[in-house]
C-alpha cells in the first residue's frame, strides 16, 4: 500500500473516531435518545476491508455499524442527523444507530438481531452470482454471533453454492458483557469453525488497517475467482462499553490498557512517519477530520425534526402503509 | 392446457408463468427442484428451467428466508419454500423483524420484493407440528402481504401478483386444498391482493372465509339454502391488505356477520376484521357477529378430534342458523 493510500485510511478512521466520540458527547447532552454501540477501536477493520472492495460490492454489518456505514460512504453529517432524529438523518431518522443504511453505496444496511444479516449476504452474493456482476457480498459481525444458528446455516449455504462472500468477524472479546471465551467451546470462534464447512478460516490484527486491507483483498480476490466463501476474524477491542449504559467495569485493567496501547489510529500513525510522511501531514488530516465532524454536528443540530406524517410512509413500495382497501 | 387443473398444479403453472416472463424470478427451497417439492407443488420447473434458476437447499430455514432477502434487496424476485407453515417458527426472525421492517427503518431506500410459500392448514392427521393454521401470525406483523387462495386460478392470479409485488408476500397454499379441482385461468391472470371475491350470493347472512374455510363456507351455504336462509359467501383471497369495502358492501346487502376462521380464535384474522366493522359498520347491523374459529388447542392427531377443534361444515351451519333467527 502506497503512503498516500495510507494516508487517506487515517484519514477515514480518524473521521470515524472522532464522529464516535462526537455521538457520545451528543448522548450526554440528551441529543441522541435510544442507544449507540459506538465501534471506536474498531476502525481499521471497517476501513481496511472497504478499501479493498470495490465500490458495488454488498456490506452488511451489525447495530455496531456507524464505522461500516461511513467507511462505506455516510457522511458524519447523516449519521449524526440521523442519531439526533432529524429529517436529515441517513434513514429519514426512521432506522436510528442500530440501523445505519446507505443503499446507494450498496451498503445494505445494520441489524439489530444478533447474526440476522449474515445470510442475507449470503443472499446478495448468490444474486450478484445469478446476474453474472462479479460482486462481492461482505458481512461483518460480532464475536457473539458465531453462537447463533443463522451463523452456521448461512457459512453452509455459502460453502455449498461456492458463493462470492466473505464473513468477517470483529472479535472484541466480549459479547454485551460476558467474555465469548467463557461461553464458546473453541478459541477462534468465528476462524475455528470455518473448516467444518469446509470454509478457510483466517486470524488478522483487527487493529491494522493494512494488515485488514491486505487480508480482505486476498480473500476477495479467491472468492471473485469462483473459489468460494472465507471467514476473517479480525481481533480487536472496543474503547466503550457495550451500549451506552455499560461502563464495562468487567474488563481488567491491564487488558484495556494493554489493548488503548495498541490503537488502530496509533498503529497506522507509526506505519505513516515509518514510510518517512512527515508528522504534519498526518496531524492536518486529523484536523481536517475535526473540521468536517464540527461542521456535522453544527449542520445536524440545525436540521429540522421530521414531519410526523413520515410515521406513515415507508411500509410498502408504493411509500405508504395501507394495510386495508 | 387441460379444461381442469388442480390447486397443487396451480402453483407450479403459477411460479412457472412468472419465471417465464421474468428472469429475476427463482426458487428456493428444501426437495424442490429434481423431487418437484413435498407436495409436488414444484413439479416440473426444475425440468424447464433448470438449476441456475430452481435451487435446492439444506435444511436451513433462517439460511433460505435470510438469502431470499438478500437477493430480493439486491434485483432478484425469489420465491422461497418454507414446506410446511409450522416451520415459519424457525425462521421467525426474518418474518417477524427483518423483512418487513427492513423498508421502513432504512427511511424507503430498500425494497424486497420476494414470495415466501409455505403449504398451510390441517384435515390431514399431520398432528400438532404439522397442521397448523398459522396465517395469523404473520397477521401480526406490520410490513408482510399475505395471500391464501382457495381456488386453482386464483393460485395462479395471486402467485403472479405476489411475485410482480415490490413488498414482500407470504403466501399460504393450503394442504387441504391440493387435490382440488377448477377450470385453467387464461394466461396472463394476475389478481391483485386486496380484492375480495363474492363467491356466492344470499340476502340474510354474510359468511367471511378463507382459503380451505371457503369450501366450507359453501356447503353450509347450500345446506342452510334448504332451509331458505340465503347466505352470501365472501372469499377474503388476501390478509392484508384486508378488503372491508367488499364485507362492509355485503353487509349492507344481509345485515349479519359470521367469520370462519382455521386459526385458533384467540388472536385470529376474524377479530380484527370483526372490529372494523363494529367500527364502521355497526349500523348496517341487526344481529350480534358470530365468529367460528379453531379451538385454542394444538392440532390433535386422530379426525374425530381433529373435528372437535376445526371448523365443520355443521359448526358453521349452526351459527349462521343462530343469527339467521336472531
Ligand atoms: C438474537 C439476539 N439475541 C440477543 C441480543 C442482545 N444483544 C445485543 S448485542 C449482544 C452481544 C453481541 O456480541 P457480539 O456479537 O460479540 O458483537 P459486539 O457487540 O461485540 O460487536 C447481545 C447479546 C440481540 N440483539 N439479538
Amino acid at each position: 500500500m502506497d503512503t498516500a493510500e495510507l494516508l487517506a485510511l487515517y484519514e477515514q478512521m480518524a473521521l470515524i473516531r472522532r464522529t464516535e466520540k462526537a455521538a457520545h458527547d451528543l448522548f450526554l447532552q440528551g441529543l441522541v435518545k435510544g442507544t449507540t454501540h459506538l465501534a471506536a477501536g474498531h476502525e481499521a477493520i471497517a476501513v481496511g476491508a472497504s478499501a479493498a472492495l470495490l465500490p458495488d460490492d454488498y456490506v452488511f454489518a451489525t447495530y455496531r455499524g456507524h464505522h461500516h456505514a461511513m467507511a462505506r460512504g455516510a457522511t458524519p453529517e447523516e449519521c449524526l442527523a440521523e442519531l439526533m432524529s432529524r429529517a436529515t438523518g441517513l434513514c429519514k431518522a426512521k432506522g436510528g444507530s442500530m440501523h445505519l443504511t446507505k443503499a446507494a453505496t450498496n451498503m445494505l444496511g445494520s441489524y439489530a438481531i444478533v447474526g440476522a444479516h449474515l445470510p442475507m449476504a449470503v443472499g446478495a452474493a448468490w444474486s450478484a452470482r445469478l446476474r453474472g456482476t462479479g460482486q462481492l457480498a461482505v458481512a461483518f459481525f460480532g464475536d457473539g454471533a458465531t453462537n447463533i444458528g443463522s451463523f452456521h446455516e448461512a457459512l453452509n449455504l455459502a460453502a455449498v453454492w461456492k458463493l462470492p462472500v466473505l464473513f468477517v468477524c470483529e472479535n472484541n472479546l466480549y459479547m454485551e458483557y460476558t467474555r465469548i471465551a467463557d461461553v464458546t467451546a473453541v478459541p477462534r470462534p468465528a476462524a475455528d469453525r470455518a473448516p467444518a464447512y469446509g470454509i478457510p478460516g483466517e486470524v488478522v490484527d483487527g487493529n491494522d488497517v493494512v494488515a485488514v486491507q491486505e487480508a480482505v483483498a486476498r480473500l476477495a480476490r479467491r472468492a471473485r475467482a469462483g473459489d468460494g466463501p472465507a471467514v476473517l476474524e479480525a481481533e480487536t477491542y472496543r474503547h466503550f462499553g457495550h451500549s451506552r449504559a455499560d461502563p464495562a467495569t468487567y474488563r481488567p485493567a491491564e487488558e484495556v490498557e494493554r489493548w488503548l496501547k495498541h490503537d488502530p489510529l496509533d498503529i497506522a500513525h507509526g506505519r505513516l512517519i515509518e514510510a518517512g510522511v512527515p508528522e504534519e501531514t498526518v496531524t492536518a488530516a486529523d484536523e481536517r477530520a475535526q473540521t468536517v465532524v464540527r461542521q456535522a454536528i453544527e449542520a445536524a443540530k440545525s436540521a429540522p425534526p421530521p414531519d410526523p406524517r413520515e410515521a406513515f410512509t415507508d411500509v410498502w413500495a408504493d411509500g405508504g402503509a395501507a394495510w386495508r382497501t | 392446457m387441460a379444461d381442469v387443473i388442480t390447486y397443487r398444479e396451480a402453483v407450479a403453472e403459477g411460479i412457472a408463468r412468472e419465471m417465464r416472463r421474468d428472469p429475476s424470478v427463482v426458487c428456493l427451497g428444501e426437495d424442490i427442484g429434481e423431487a418437484g417439492g413435498v407436495f409436488k407443488t414444484t413439479a416440473g420447473l426444475f425440468k424447464e428451467f433448470g438449476r441456475e434458476r430452481v435451487w435446492d437447499t439444506p435444511i436451513s430455514e433462517q439460511a433460505i428466508v435470510g438469502a431470499a432477502m438478500g437477493a430480493a434487496m439486491t434485483g432478484m424476485r425469489p420465491v422461497a419454500e418454507i414446506m410446511f407453515s409450522d416451520f415459519l417458527a424457525c425462521c421467525w426472525d426474518y418474518l417477524a423483524n427483518e423483512i418487513p421492517k427492513v423498508r421502513y427503518m432504512t427511511g424507503g431506500q430498500v425494497t424486497v420484493p420476494l414470495v415466501v410459500r409455505t403449504a398451510n392448514g390441517g384435515g390431514l392427521g399431520f398432528g400438532a407440528q404439522h397442521s397448523q393454521a398459522t396465517e395469523n401470525w404473520a397477521l401480526t406483523v406490520p410490513g408482510l402481504k399475505i395471500a391464501a387462495p382457495s381456488t386453482p386460478a386464483d393460485v395462479i392470479g395471486m402467485m403472479a401478483a405476489a411475485i410482480r409485488s415490490d413488498d414482500p408476500v407470504v403466501f399460504f397454499e393450503h394442504k387441504g386444498l391440493l387435490a382440488s379441482k377448477g377450470v385453467p385461468p387464461p394466461p396472463d391472470h394476475v389478481v391483485e391482493l386486496g380484492h375480495a371475491a363474492v363467491v356466492r350470493e344470499g340476502a340474510d347472512v354474510t359468511l367471511v372465509a378463507l382459503a380451505s374455510m371457503v369450501p366450507v363456507a359453501l356447503k353450509a351455504a347450500e345446506r342452510l339454502a334448504e332451509e331458505d336462509i340465503g347466505v352470501e359467501v365472501v372469499d377474503l383471497r388476501s390478509l392484508v391488505p384486508l378488503d372491508m369495502a367488499t364485507v362492509l358492501a355485503s353487509l349492507g346487502r344481509t345485515s349479519r356477520l359470521v367469520t370462519v376462521e382455521e386459526n385458533p380464535y384467540q388472536g385470529g384474522w376474524g377479530a380484527t376484521l370483526v372490529s372494523v366493522v363494529a367500527d364502521e359498520g355497526f349500523a348496517l347491523l341487526d344481529a350480534p357477529v358470530r365468529r367460528v374459529a379453531a379451538e385454542c388447542v394444538p392440532l390433535p392427531f386422530a379426525d374425530v378430534l381433529e373435528e372437535q377443534v376445526i371448523p365443520t361444515v355443521d359448526k358453521v351451519v349452526a351459527a349462521v342458523r343462530s343469527l339467521a333467527a336472531y
